[in-house]
């Protein structure tokens, strides 16, 4: 058994930008768990920009904000243990983990931060009728292939979802002398940033088709085509709006799922809309001294605020480490209504003497509404927003006077208004 | 030249192959694929059947009961997960309730033991979720569930063990009797043979066709099948069945060894003997009738969905022996439900036949009926893992997140006797791939680890062989 003061699980961005934090607050003994072979997360295969502008200002690449962090690390004396896979977390902070290097490792830690990201949506989930041909496949499973390892996945190409990722490999491919046919999107609305739209299917003439989705997969070894259909509003195809296309590939971009195996092992209660973890204004867990920060906690759409986000968790476990999160604690939750999604963090502090940011997410396009937030009864906040979408992360902030004056009882709610 | 070429390597043929393997025969085990198990084996419900449904006095009752009573040692055996977990037959209505009586009178008939028709509370007891509108249930305890392409990985691993050779991607186009032996012309070139022992699915009815033998007709009736997350494992214990119908047995919800849900399948009659894909109606089919049973069951637990093909013989009864076209074609054919419980038993049968076509025929004195079980980094204790390590380091490399399958498994997968060529195969063998993300993580790094195995690039590891790659050029 090796003791650390901290643990953390992933050394992605999170993972990195919580460890980071913990260091700069004063914690001594820290590990990063990292189960690639190197630091950096999916950020190594995002080769593409728009990384970094609102957290340095400057436009990067993936490798190249991750690259900022991995320096960072490296000044430090944070441990990194890399190839190195968590099997379990215990509920007394004891982490087992396995390289090929160590063997098995058992960690005892003082905390841990929860910092594994996400994973993509996969074709079963979707119940897609048709064959099993190869050539189907998640956007970021073709992206490894086309940025990692260099090799092209297909050639005449359909994307069905308009997530970020699928976007950013429309692109990718086209660059790479492929043919995108069609991205379809089951919703009437992209769930992916405004600027990919554009600069990635508008800029090269590739056709986003709303409220359409693939039924059927043709072609018995590699895949030939797919049908598509147009989806009513209850997103059933509509019989009669049938298409062939012709393709080798299709890619799939249809949302993210935090990968939570460990937390539900560790018995961690997890809220249901973000499947992640339920988290006080710290990051921290029902289970003390465990915290989640980054794509496991709630997927984002800008690894910049994944950073900010981590920040948070990296210097509420050092309180937690170097006992100065003593003092009174009163829990009260926050709640979504009309039109908002989730929020994170789940509960906070009223006793903080720190501002707290609450990120949500609004469930439809809204245009010129207001975002209001209440609690007992009186509006604290109302702003006017232009457009609202589910694929942009907002936040409003909640001042530390404003906590100090509520209640054990009271709740936090956050609605879309007219 | 072969004493005996077993054509088609699903469960009939590997259990036929590894019962023959304890003579000294010079046998070969051919199949069309690039893996064995591609064909009925591949995707079926995987239950060990208890005998009441194939009609009395019929060889396919005798080989199911049979089959059925040696499922369990046979597993053990081959280190193959077999779990005796029982069935039921559920009525829903009066009429259907009286049917029950007539299975149970036709398993009694067929020999199968302990069989109970239970009431509507015993029923709710022993599986809490079934549907209120259930009125009473067959329960056969000697039933069970085991994996169906493992049993026939396993069993070709003993075979080839024994000295058999397993050719892969070998179809065969023409067979012609020449004196005293047969000519097989294949996509392996030809392949000389004193006997063929037609195993071949779907398809058995064409090879005992190019043997001279047109007395075979199988129809593909499909079936089309959801595989639902560990998470919803255990909304049933027993296998659950509905009153079988004409097609069949219609749309059971069980638990599968690995501790999935499965349900289905559907039956329907088609006309290409290739065509594995689902249908949206088909799908729809089996969300409504599991619900019908286990009313809480829902596909946004589904993993994935898959569709099998059964090989209907039109009497539907085994067609087991020699044929009375050619004397040196043995056909196991017509291998539908029960096929694979009845699968031991069919080995035996035709090592009956088999063993009285060779003058003089030995025993290999080195046989060995069982297969060591393979590494299961995932079913170990930490003190075994920590040890394993130590060993050999690739099992300290989880390739496989969701499901926890290291490189070291993988290796071995790939380096077994007649093992995984290609990402599916590795799959089927190994679990990695078959989890939550359903290989979006690991697949690119089993082609790589495919690929170094084999010595090769990856832009030719195919996903099951044929035409059905992953990967084309290199990025400019």
């Amino acid at each position: 058994m090796i003791n650390y003061d901290l643990a953390v699980i992933g050394g992605g961005p999170a993972g990195m930008a919580a460890a980071l934090k913990a260091k700069e607050c004063g914690v001594e003994k820290i590990v990063i768990l990292e189960r690639a072979e190197s630091l950096g997360g999916i950020l190594e295969q995002c080769i593409h920009t728009g990384f970094g502008l609102h957290y340095f200002g400057e436009e990067l690449s993936g490798p190249e904000y991750a690259d900022k962090f991995i320096e960072l690390v490296k000044q430090t004396d944070i441990d990194v243990k890399v190839n190195t896979m968590v099997l379990s977390v215990s509920d007394d902070k004891i982490v087992t983990a396995v390289n090929t290097t160590d063997g098995l490792i058992q960690i005892k830690a003082t905390a841990v931060i929860l910092a594994m990201g996400c994973r993509e949506r996969p074709r079963g989930a979707l119940q897609i009728a048709g064959t099993r041909a190869s050539g189907i496949m998640t956007a970021g499973t073709a992206q490894k292939y086309v940025n990692i390892d260099g090799y092209m996945p297909g050639k005449k190409v359909v994307i069905l979802g308009s997530g970020d990722i699928g976007l950013i490999m429309a692109r990718r491919m086209t660059l790479e002398g492929a043919e995108v046919k069609v991205v379809c999107e089951l919703m009437p609305f992209s769930g992916g940033l405004t600027r990919n739209i554009v600069q990635c299917l508008d800029d090269f003439g590739i056709p986003l088709r709303l409220s359409t989705t693939v039924i059927e997969t043709h072609g018995k070894e590699r895949l030939e085509g797919v049908t598509i259909a147009q989806v009513d509003d209850k997103l059933q195809p509509i019989p009669g709006t049938e298409e062939y296309i012709e393709c080798d590939t299709l890619m799939l971009s249809v949302g993210l799922i935090p990968e939570n195996e460990l937390t539900k092992q560790a018995g961690i209660s997890l809220d249901r809309i973000t499947n992640g973890a339920v988290v006080n204004e710290m990051r921290e867990t029902d289970h003390e001294g465990i915290f989640a920060c980054g794509n496991v906690l709630q997927v984002h759409d800008l690894v910049d605020y994944v950073t900010l986000e981590s920040q948070i968790a990296g210097q509420g476990a050092a309180d937690y480490i170097l006992g100065k999160n003593a003092g009174e604690k009163v829990y009260i939750n926050t709640v979504p209504e009309n039109g908002v999604r989730y929020i994170v963090p789940q509960k906070v502090n009223i006793k903080s003497k720190d501002d707290v940011k609450l990120y949500f997410r609004v469930g439809a396009i809204y245009k010129n509404k207001k975002l209001t937030v209440e609690a007992d009864g009186k509006v604290i906040s109302s702003k006017k927003k232009v457009k609202l979408a589910p694929g942009e992360m907002e936040n409003v902030l909640i001042p530390a006077d404003i906590l100090a004056g509520l209640s054990e009882n009271s709740t936090i709610k956050v609605r879309v208004e007219d | 030249m072969y004493d005996i070429v077993i054509v088609g390597a699903g469960v009939t043929g590997a259990m036929t192959a590894r019962e023959l393997s304890k003579y000294n025969l010079k046998i070969a085990l051919t199949e069309k694929c690039n893996d064995v198990a591609m064909g009925a084996t591949k995707a079926n419900s995987g239950i060990v059947h208890a005998g009441f449904d194939a009609a009395e006095g019929s060889l396919m009752a005798k080989l199911n009961v049979k089959g059925c009573s040696m499922m369990a040692e046979t597993c053990k055996k081959l280190s193959v997960p077999y779990k005796n977990n029982g069935s039921l037959v559920v009525a829903f209505s009066d009429e259907e309730k009286e049917h029950l009586n007539v299975l149970y009178e036709r398993g009694v008939k067929n020999g199968v033991p302990d069989m109970k028709i239970i009431s509507k509370d015993e029923l709710r007891e022993m599986e809490p979720n079934i549907s209120d509108e259930a009125v009473a249930a067959l329960y056969a305890p000697t039933a069970g569930i085991v994996c169906p392409y493992e049993l026939t990985i396993a069993a070709t691993e003993c075979a080839v063990s024994n000295g058999v050779e397993f050719i892969r991607n070998c179809e065969i186009k023409g067979i012609r009797t020449v004196a005293d032996k047969l000519v097989l012309d294949t996509t392996q070139g030809e392949i000389e043979t004193k006997y063929v022992i037609n195993a071949a699915g779907v398809f058995a009815d064409e090879i005992a066709k190019m043997a001279g033998d047109d007395s075979i007709h199988i129809t593909a009736r499909r079936g089309e099948y959801f595989l639902l997350d560990k998470s919803v494992g255990n909304l049933v214990s027993h296998t659950i069945f509905q009153c079988p119908g004409k097609m069949g047995k219609g749309i059971l919800v069980a638990q599968t060894v690995d501790g999935n849900l499965l349900m289905g399948p559907t039956a329907e009659d088609i006309d290409d003997k290739t065509d594995v894909s689902t249908t949206n109606s088909g799908l729809n089919n089996v969300k409504t009738f599991a619900a019908k049973s286990i009313p809480s069951v829902s596909t946004r637990n589904a993993i994935t969905s898959f569709t099998g093909l059964r090989a209907h013989e039109n009497r539907h009864e085994f067609i087991i022996g020699v044929s009375d076209s050619n004397k040196r074609l043995i056909n196991a054919a017509g291998i539908e439900s029960p096929g694979l419980t009845s699968a031991p038993a069919i080995a035996q049968y035709i090592d009956g036949i088999v063993k009285n076509l060779f003058e003089g025929i030995t025993p290999r004195d080195d046989y060995n009926d069982t297969r060591e079980a393979p590494v299961r980094f995932r079913h170990m204790t930490d003190e075994e893992r920590a040890e394993l390590i130590k060993k050999n380091s690739a099992y300290g490399r989880i390739v496989c997140r969701c499901e926890t399958i290291t490189e070291g498994e993988i290796i071995d997968a790939i380096r077994a006797p007649a093992g995984a060529r290609d990402v599916d195969g590795v799959k089927r063998r190994t679990r990695a791939g078959m989890g939550r993300c359903q290989g979006g993580f690991c697949g690119s790094k089993v082609v790589e680890i495919l690929a170094r195995e084999l010595n090769t690039q990856v832009n030719e590891i195919t996903k099951f062989g044929g035409n059905s790659k992953i990967l084309f050029d290199k990025t400019k």
